[in-house]
């Protein structure tokens, strides 16, 4: 098998919380503990979980927006955890990101053309003629027309905002973005246009997605494997095939059977969890979902899962199945 | 047909902003009903009107800029756009009762949990003893679910989370127990897991209380989940209604095809997904015609001109759109319907 174009070990993300007069640092919030996976050249990884399970602070890390605790991130051969800042602004070429928000993204002070200009300057590619034919071209790929450079932000509706966050993060020709909700701000109608969007762009211009969202119909579309996360933790990471038809850990059936479905005549199997995430500054000892968990057992609150294979390709962090796993 | 008695009946309703570029209808002639213990659900997009909809019910339409220019809002006889100020307060949280996206923002974080609850009921109920009072909140803290209601009631909203504080709001919605309740994107701001409890919780008092709830989401999964009858909202006006199976399953006009191709499906994967091309237009923007035609792939002349009405089109179902007029249906070839 070839090399991963991503791959993450150990990636652990610890904020300080600070409290009293002096601001001494009396705890720690552990957003992400222990997260490992790849991504393979041209697949799409979807990252799904609720608030709070640390899936945008992994997103962050990668691009090293903020420093991991702990922990390596080695892509495209190289390891990004270990550079220099100016390194890092140079690796950044290949790794873009999309954001949320497509009204907060944006400086609405300035035009999409400057917008769109601006990791050209950044990364220093091509000379200002170069720079403006690029940035028409990159416009009308994302569905916007090249008269539309001269515009700001606020002229577009968010569906056209969030065209152009996809267009400045193509501007550098990244080999893989990293979009974090890029459609939960959207309608639905308009929803459907930008992940289309989306995917004819990976097709053309071979892009390597990291998706990451809490809409678990949108991951399912897009995505060829996905990885489940709670607390900090991925709980399950698999084939989207076998995650939605066979799920494993008792988080990803519990969040699966919640999702309402278009369909009135839909009879679910449901398996409730009661209650709510509990606070990630405080984590639950063992397995961070037994307090939750319906099949909970002994075990579960004393030690933590393994995150490991129980079927090729398909790794859950559950003690469940510790049985199954080849040792 | 249902026999349930109409509750609440919202006749030919506009409601306007009026702004420098002149008036902007936000609802624009709408009609509905909504019978005793049923739910009813609005599905729309940004900007179709559903909220401005359920502020105008409640009577709480910001004005200035907006007003109720037309229309009729029937509860139990009484015509609720004609109402005073202080006869509007009375019924507002003791008949009709409504609970909002954000539970963070509509709880107030200076007073206690149990401080807003008893206040409505020191409001509504001014022959209630203290301790009547107390009993009450506790028993509907209870009933919404929250585990030690007693001593929740002396906690401040900050130390809640946020599947509990909309409980509260839930609990705080049905003190006087009201007739109608309002729900505006009750779980939107909610976490699936928490989504799932909130909306069973809903329904479930509904069936208890026999409370009629008017649901209102952009989310078509969880009008299929929770709701008997829908009305699909667009750019100010009703567009279809009728039962949620026949909307789900034998959708009509062609936005609610198009949104209903548009969603991604959890329980399989759609090689491509249908995308309604163009976007929602801005409120006021399109004076004549249909207000969906320049996103219609059926759209013929007659739509770009003239607006369509509400076509019956069975006994529970009605449509705006021109392909479903029985005159036009002679004409024009209903197999590009069909296909």
């Amino acid at each position: 098998m070839t090399e991963p174009l991503l791959k993450v070990e150990g990636l652990k993300k610890y904020f300080p919380v600070t409290g009293g007069i002096f601001g001494r640092v009396t705890g720690q919030v552990k957003a992400v503990d222990d997260v490992s996976f790849y991504v393979n050249e041209g697949e799409t990884l979807g990252i799904v979980g609720e608030s709070g399970c640390g899936k945008s602070t992994t997103g962050r890390m990668l691009m090293r927006l903020l420093d991991p605790t702990e922990g390596k991130v080695t892509f495209d051969g190289q390891e990004l955890t270990g550079l220099s800042a100016s390194e890092m602004r140079k690796a950044r070429r290949d790794i873009q990101m999309v954001f949320q928000d497509p009204y907060a993204s944006l400086n609405p002070r300035h035009s999409i053309e400057k917008i769109l200009m601006e990791p050209l300057n950044v990364h220093n590619i091509g000379d200002p003629k170069e720079r403006k034919r690029k940035v028409h071209e990159f416009l009308e790929i994302v569905g916007l027309s090249s008269y539309h450079a001269k515009r700001y932000p606020h002229q577009f509706s968010g569906g056209q905002r969030q065209r152009i966050g996809i267009a400045r993060a193509l501007m550098t020709n990244p080999k893989l973005i990293i979009a974090d909700e890029p459609v939960s701000a959207l309608d639905v109608s308009i929803q459907a246009q930008v992940l289309n969007l989306m995917q004819d762009l990976q097709r053309d211009l071979k892009l390597t997605y990291i998706f990451i969202a809490h809409d678990l119909g949108v991951v399912r579309h897009i995505s060829d494997r996905v990885g489940v996360m709670y607390l900090g933790n991925m709980a399950e990471l698999a084939d989207t095939e076998s995650l939605y038809e066979k799920p494993l850990h008792p988080y990803t059936q519990a969040l699966l059977s919640a999702v309402p479905v278009p369909d009135p005549d839909f009879v679910r199997e449901e398996v409730v969890i009661k209650g709510d995430v509990p606070s990630p500054a405080n984590p639950p000892s063992g397995c961070r979902f037994h307090t939750r968990c319906p099949f909970k057992m002994d075990i579960c609150s004393q030690e933590i899962p393994r995150f490991a294979e129980v079927e090729p390709g398909h790794s859950v962090a559950c003690h469940l199945y510790e049985e199954c796993r080849p040792q | 047909m249902d026999e349930r008695k109409t509750i609440l009946d919202v006749k030919g309703l506009r409601t306007s902003f009026f702004t420098d570029d002149g008036e902007v209808p936000a609802v624009d002639n709408v009609d509905f009903h909504i019978r005793q213990g049923e739910v009813l659900g609005i599905v729309g997009e940004s900007g179709c009107g559903k909220s401005v909809t359920s502020l105008s019910i409640m009577g709480l339409v910001p004005s200035p800029p907006g007003k109720i220019v037309s229309g009729e809002i029937l509860f139990q006889d009484k015509d609720l756009t004609k109402l005073s100020d202080k006869e509007m307060r009375q019924i507002r949280g003791d008949d009709i009762a409504m609970i909002f996206q954000e539970p963070m923002t509509s709880l107030n974080p200076l007073f206690t949990i149990g401080n807003q609850l008893r206040e409505a009921l020191k409001i509504h109920k001014k022959d209630w003893s203290k301790t009547q009072i107390q009993e009450r909140a506790v028993e509907m803290m209870k009933l919404v679910g929250l585990p030690r209601a007693e001593a929740l009631l002396n906690d401040y909203p900050h130390q809640l989370s946020g599947g509990m504080r909309q409980r509260v709001m839930i609990a705080m919605a049905l003190l006087c127990d009201p007739k109608v309740l309002i729900a505006d994107e009750p779980t939107t701001a909610l976490d699936v897991t928490i989504q799932a409890q909130i909306l069973k919780l809903i329904k479930n008092l509904n069936e208890r209380l026999d409370t009629a709830v008017l649901l209102i989401t952009h989310d078509l999964g969880v009008v299929a989940e929770t709701c008997e009858r829908v009305v699909v909202m667009y750019a100010g006006k009703v567009v279809e209604e009728g039962p949620v199976h026949t909307i789900f399953n034998d959708p009509q006009h062609p936005y609610t095809r198009g949104l209903l191709e548009s969603v991604p499906d959890m329980r399989f994967k759609k090689e491509r997904l249908y995308s309604i091309p163009g976007n929602v237009p801005k409120p006021g923007s399109i004076k004549v015609g249909c207000k969906y035609a320049a996103r219609c792939e059926f759209a013929f002349d007659r739509c770009r001109v003239e607006d369509p009405a509400l076509y019956q089109t069975a006994e529970d179902h009605k449509t705006r759109c021109f392909l479903f007029d029985p005159k036009e249906a002679e004409s024009h070839d209903r197999t590009v319907v069909e296909s």
